[in-house]
């Protein structure tokens, strides 16, 4: 172990001169304990990989920079900057929960897209021209009531107001458009969902 | 044969033989002959050259 460590402490100082071999064999020599080390906290093998990768180029800034003080610990200092990395990685994780998908569930089927799809959209204006036509076959009266009522969003008071008759008949005629159309739609048996 | 439901333990998962990908040992040692760090007046600066 003593010679490990005073090993280390050369290689790190050939590498601060400029041997870029001197790194090959640190990473070697200790890859797999720091791998272990970070893996055993975060359970995660791509995770691991990252804060691996990361951790590694912190210390190549620092060895070249001129920043490290050798005092014989560069194991213990790289698990020093791994083990902040990884404290790190659950700080943003708990500010931002991961969900996984397992085979008993997937976040999918509670999340959908708000959107239309282009197959949906393309309904979606069958079925509205769909509606539009069944109206143009309404008597005049009621397709105007139904018109006003839901595409120009008016209240029954205004329809009233506009078309001189009375609440209660412009109630009545938006009944009767609704039943009508009803019908319609189940005699000619008219799908009209998306 | 009755399904096992249990996992092994954590100690069990960890003591696999577990190495970073060959892929990332490259790209750290690329990086690294990559990256120069200059001086120039007391400040250090980076520089990244492929």
């Amino acid at each position: 172990m003593k010679q490990s460590t005073s090993c280390d402490a050369l290689l790190v100082s050939d590498y601060m001169n400029g041997n870029e071999a001197a790194l090959c064999e640190l990473i070697t020599r200790h890859k797999e304990r720091i791998f272990r080390f970070i893996y055993s906290k975060v359970y995660d093998k791509d995770v691991a990989e990252d804060i691996f990768q990361d951790t590694f180029i912190k210390v190549i800034k620092t060895l070249k920079r001129g920043a490290y003080n050798e005092e014989g610990k560069f194991l213990p200092w790289v698990m020093r900057i791994a083990h902040n990395l990884v404290i790190d990685h659950f700080r943003k994780n708990n500010r931002m929960p991961k969900f996984e998908n397992k085979d008993d569930f997937n976040i999918f089927s509670v999340l959908s897209d708000g959107s239309l799809n282009a197959e949906k959209a393309l309904i979606k204006d069958q079925v509205e021209s769909d509606v539009r036509r069944l109206i143009e076959e309404l008597p005049e009266d009621q397709k105007e009531v139904l018109m006003m009522r839901m595409y120009k969003e008016m209240s029954f008071k205004e329809i009233s107001e506009q078309t001189g008759v009375s609440i209660n008949t412009a109630l009545g005629r938006m009944r009767y458009a609704l039943i009508n159309l009803r019908k319609v739609i189940e005699k000619h048996n008219i799908i009209l969902t998306n | 044969m009755a399904k096992l439901y249990s996992e092994p333990s954590r100690a069990e998962r960890v003591n696999k033989n577990l190495v970073p990908k060959e892929e990332t040992i490259q790209f750290l040692l690329d990086y690294s002959k990559a990256l120069s760090v200059i001086d120039y007046n007391k400040l250090k600066f980076e520089a990244l050259l492929n």
